[in-house]
């Protein structure tokens, strides 16, 4: 592949491994694909050939007493983990990277764990430990558990970017005489920014992708999207399921290309920094 | 930030008559400080998490060792229970507390918890008491014990008070034994449990054979996927990364719903294996392990690419052709020399997947058949379809020691703030 | 510092939501979901909430006492009305898991059928437990009984039954041959469990379980299964707007009663009161069975409905014939003891 002088067995060891390779990326993306179209059927079954086109299931979507609510509620939901998650993951995350202090790497990986506990442990813990709280009754308690969920996703972008962080910046700025507030304004923050951004979109599509707390926890009236298209997947399978799965894949691809982006600026400002 | 170490340093230097002692005193006062600081930027997340992480988890767990509702509900008969030897049936007395702490308990309304309870042990025990509690004269002429034995024969054997006594509290072993598919029998020696009840153990090895097997299918696939795109161009890499994070970030409900469409049996593959003559009757390819196969490898995927790609990224290519300029065949230039620097990708993304897999639910719940259920389903079931909380945290328990013990492996091999996010 | 402005956004979104989350939550009413759930919706939840502008919320479930015990027992009540299946009731009742009813505000117990009388519940509907296949993929020869349920050489494919044992059991009895009268007295015999297991050994390899009663009509018009036991009415309902061909086979049916029940605590009893006075109106009831044919439970309902969907509900003569009807008193004794037998037997 690389030289001129292949042998015939490099040849075909190549082009086995592109075939397996995109057989691979087909399927990954094969599910995706297949049920963006379905969701634009003028039928109502999971079928191809589509009967025909139409936005029928949108509209379903959109009329409907049960989608539009649970996509509201995981808007609240996951706005409001996120701000939080953001807010105490980037602190946390400063700290860490500030200054050694004793048991740093306990500390740090108890603040990754909930990433790594089975989502079931940490659903039934807080269940049970929310419930005679009255937390369960609302909002709350899920808003509590979600930013648990995305707090670690904050704290490795952060520290991530803050890695590759020039020390020197701060002592230039300090030296030039500004104060340790200005300093973090001016010079830390900018910096950091794009990481913290991206942080915080990870924790906002892990709560909106959550299912477990929100099937043991929600409520009636805390329903949430996935906990919809799970009861939908259940109950009554329809293919406004489709339309929302498309509708979702649209925002995860939106959440993808935002970090994507910020993660390109935060190289750039790295580099002319 | 450092300015206070610089600043301590400047005043030190520039006093002539300063001796070394008062330099390193200042020094380690303003490193206590700057530690002081960092962890107080720590503080609020790690009690925000001790408060709803920490805390709620240890309690829940507790409660797989923890058993005091007996005592609590049925006080009398626990107390009298204590001098109980076990070798014939108790005392009459027994048998009076009982019927008091029956009565005390049903007007309490909390019968209903110690049968929960005491059924786990003795299935049926939930019947005995409450028919006890509907059937008891409510005044006594005679002996205690006739009367229970009169409503149920059950009352005139061991086992009956053999399981009042073991549910006695306050620590217990019995859900971590159940867990394993192992009880206590009346003399308080481990046996297995009654035949057509043992499920924990085929449970608990499926988990980790299932585990296991998408974690190998991953390596297979994974590994030949994150090679082709790490050896080609940047801008052509990057067109085939995203093809593997897209899946990444789409939400785990949706693929798992477009599996469920594909695979079902009129659903889209069916039907295109039999227009194209391939099959003469739909394939059976959902509701079993097969589909919980191709639905978790195809969720786990990208976290076993995604490792390898940034490992293989790294590996300059001048290694291999060096080998074969030595006169190494190109599968020997491989095993001998690429594959072992691949080693950590292979690790990472193994290890990975591995713990995302023993924890997995909602995949193997949806397009799974009843006996393809993983050990989350099933702390799932007792947490909220009966109120079996001590068969829940046992499970947990399991669990939980499982996943910690390979987080603290991928920790020391790899460090958690290595963790790689799309 | 920035981190301050932080700070100040997450405490107003904590108080925020603390203030959302102090608000008393609606009246929340689960039933069964899928086909029966839309046509309570229409006949009888949009009403309600037109009628008395209650704001309501709704859920779905698929049953089992534990659900309702792990709610009430771990604090996390958020339901106010459960339409529960009768032996959910009977036990609920006992443990204390429902607020018991006033009768007099539903007009008094002689206005019901004697089934739908409880003291912690009221009857919702009156159905069946039947055998159904789809007429256009089973055309000659069809099933006609529990016993051809089981037969898997002259009908191919697989069954499917719900998920636990109460009906199943029933059912795995009467293919072996035991009439309907006697087969709670077979069922209460250890032997007469044993034989209703490895009558149920014969079928596991060609088994799937549905849990919520939407799957019955699904898994037959995917051709996932061949026969399945189903709710008579979500048959009829699949039939009606689905425009399928399932049929029905009556014979042997397991007849029963649903109840409405209010859950323990419920802070919004005087509501939920309202709801169950509404639902019980004979003139709310008898629009229901035009919808999906269950049956209604206050006696006056019966005269008003429409006569062409009465051969189709379970209390039809012809129905009730060979019906037998659920033991709920067998099932109150012995619910936990089989469920973990058959829990066990299921995961194997």
């Amino acid at each position: 592949m690389r030289t001129g002088t292949e042998t015939v067995g490099e040849r075909v060891t190549g082009i086995g491994l592109a075939m397996l390779t995109g057989a691979v990326l087909a399927f990954l993306v094969a599910p995706i694909l297949i049920i963006v179209p379905l969701s634009f059927s003028s039928g109502s079954f999971f079928y191809y050939p589509l009967p025909g086109f139409s936005l029928r299931w949108y509209q379903d979507f959109f009329s409907s007493s049960f989608w539009l609510p649970s996509l509201k509620n995981s808007l609240i939901v996951g706005t409001s983990a996120t701000i939080l998650a953001t807010g105490l993951g980037t602190l946390a995350a400063l700290g860490i990277w500030r200054a050694r202090f004793p048991a740093q790497a306990l500390v740090l990986a108890l603040l990754i764990s909930p990433m790594v506990v089975p989502v079931i442990i940490v659903a039934v813990g807080v269940y049970f430990a929310f419930a005679p709280l009255g937390l369960t009754d609302g909002y709350l308690g899920l808003i509590l558990a979600h930013t648990t969920l995305g707090v670690p996703f904050v704290v490795i972008t952060v520290l991530a970017t803050l890695s590759s962080f020039d020390r020197t910046l701060i002592r230039a700025a300090e030296s030039l005489g500004a104060s340790q507030i200005t300093t973090f304004r001016r010079v830390t923050l900018p910096l950091i920014l794009p990481g913290v951004a991206s942080g915080a979109v990870f924790a906002f599509a892990a709560s909106f992708d959550e299912v477990v707390v929100a099937l043991l926890m929600a409520g009636p009236g805390q329903r949430t999207l996935p906990r919809q298209m799970f009861a939908g997947i259940n109950d009554n399978i329809s293919l406004t399921i489709a339309a929302a799965a498309t509708m979702l894949i649209a925002i995860s691809l939106l959440l993808m290309i935002v970090v994507g982006w910020l993660q390109r600026r935060s190289a750039r400002l790295r580099q002319s920094g | 930030m450092l300015r206070g170490a610089a600043a301590a340093l400047h005043a030190a230097l520039a006093g002539a008559d300063d001796d070394a002692g008062d330099l390193r005193r200042a020094l380690r006062r303003s490193r206590r400080r700057e530690q002081l600081r960092a962890a107080a930027l720590v503080l609020p997340l790690f009690l925000f998490l001790a408060a709803c992480f920490v805390v709620p988890i240890g309690a829940m767990l507790s409660r797989g060792v923890i058993d005091t509702d007996i005592t609590r509900i049925l006080p009398a008969v626990t107390a009298a229970l204590k001098n109980w030897d076990g070798r014939d049936l108790p005392a009459e007395s027994a048998y009076a507390a009982l019927i008091a702490d029956i009565r005390t308990a049903r007007e309490a309304g909390t019968l209903a918890s110690a049968a929960t309870r005491l059924n786990y042990d003795v299935p049926g025990f939930r019947t005995l008491l409450f028919s006890a509690g509907r059937q008891l004269p409510a005044e006594l002429n005679g002996s205690a014990r006739d009367a229970l034995i009169g409503i149920d024969p059950k009352w005139g054997e061991r086992e009956t008070w053999a399981a009042i006594r073991r549910a006695g509290g306050p620590a217990t072993d019995f859900y971590l034994l159940g867990a394993l598919d192992l009880r206590r029998d009346a003399d308080g020696s481990v046996v297995g449990g009654p035949s057509e009840q043992r499920v924990f153990r085929d449970v608990l090895g499926r988990t980790l054979w299932i585990s296991a097997m998408v974690t190998l299918m991953c390596v297979i696939l994974g590994y030949p996927v994150a090679y082709v795109i790490s050896a080609q161009p940047p801008g052509r890499a990057g067109v085939l990364l995203f093809l593997v994070l897209l899946p990444f970030w789409t939400s785990l409900l949706v693929r798992t719903v477009a599996w469920v469409v594909l695979l079902q049996k009129e659903g889209v593959l069916n039907s295109l294996f039999l227009s194209l003559g391939i099959v003469n009757e739909p394939l059976k390819m959902i509701f079993n392990r097969f589909a919980v196969y191709v639905a978790m490898v195809h969720v786990l995927l990208p976290f076993m690419v995604l490792p390898l790609y940034s490992v293989m990224r790294s590996i300059p290519p001048s290694y291999v052709r060096a080998a074969s300029s030595l006169g190494a065949r190109p599968f020997t230039a491989f095993w001998r020399v690429y594959m072992p620097q691949t080693l950590p990708g292979i690790g990472a993304g193994c290890l990975m997947v591995f713990i995302q897999a023993l924890g997995y639910y909602i995949t193997p719940a949806l397009v799974g058949g009843a006996d393809d259920q993983m050990i989350s389903y099933f702390i799932a079931f007792y947490a909220s379809r009966t109120v079996n909380w001590g068969m829940a945290a046992a499970l947990s328990i399991m669990l939980l020691t499982a996943t910690l013990a390979l987080y603290a492996v991928y920790n020391r091999l790899i460090g958690v703030e290595r963790m790689r996010l799309g | 510092m920035q981190s301050r402005k932080i700070w100040a956004v997450a405490v107003t979104t904590t108080a925020f939501v603390l203030s959302v989350a102090a608000l008393a939550r609606d009246l929340s009413v689960v039933s069964w979901g899928g086909a029966y759930q839309d046509a309570q919706r229409e006949v009888y939840f949009k009403p309600f909430m037109e009628k008395t502008k209650t704001p309501m919320t709704e859920e779905n479930w698929d049953g089992g006492v534990g659900t309702l015990r792990a709610k009430v027992q771990g604090g996390n009540n958020n339901w106010d009305v459960v339409q529960v299946e009768s032996e959910e009731l009977l036990l609920g009742c006992e443990e204390g898991l429902y607020e018991k009813l006033d009768w007099a505000k539903l007009g008094g117990k002689d206005k019901y059928l004697p089934d739908a009388v409880n003291d912690c519940g009221v009857g919702a509907i009156v159905y069946s437990f039947i055998l159904a296949y789809d007429g256009d993929k089973i055309k000659a020869d069809a099933p006609k009984s529990w016993v051809d349920f089981w037969n898997t050489q002259k009908w191919p494919g697989k069954r499917a039954l719900r998920k636990g044992p109460k009906t199943t059991l029933e059912i795995a009895l009467m293919a072996d041959g035991v009439a309907p009268k006697d087969v709670y007295k077979t069922l209460g015999t250890n032997e007469g469990v044993e034989r209703a297991f490895k009558k149920l050994d014969q079928l596991k390899p060609n088994l799937v379980w549905w849990e919520k009663g939407s799957q019955p009509p699904q898994l037959l018009a995917s051709g996932e299964v061949a026969m399945t036991d189903a709710y008579n009415g979500r048959i009829a309902a699949a039939n009606d707007k689905d425009k399928k061909n399932f049929k029905i086979v009556w014979t042997n049916n397991l007849y029963t009663v649903d109840s409405w029940v209010i859950m323990k605590g419920s802070p919004n009893k005087a509501q939920a009161e309202t709801f169950l006075v509404f639902v019980n109106d004979p003139q709310n009831q008898k629009n229901l069975p035009p919808k999906i044919p269950y049956g209604p439970t206050a006696k006056a309902s019966t005269p008003l409905i429409d006569k062409s969907v009465l051969p189709n509900l379970a209390t039809a003569p012809q129905n009730m014939a060979s019906a037998l009807p659920i033991n709920d008193k067998f099932w109150l004794e012995n619910l936990d003891k089989l469920s973990q037998r058959f829990n066990a037997w299921v995961a194997k």
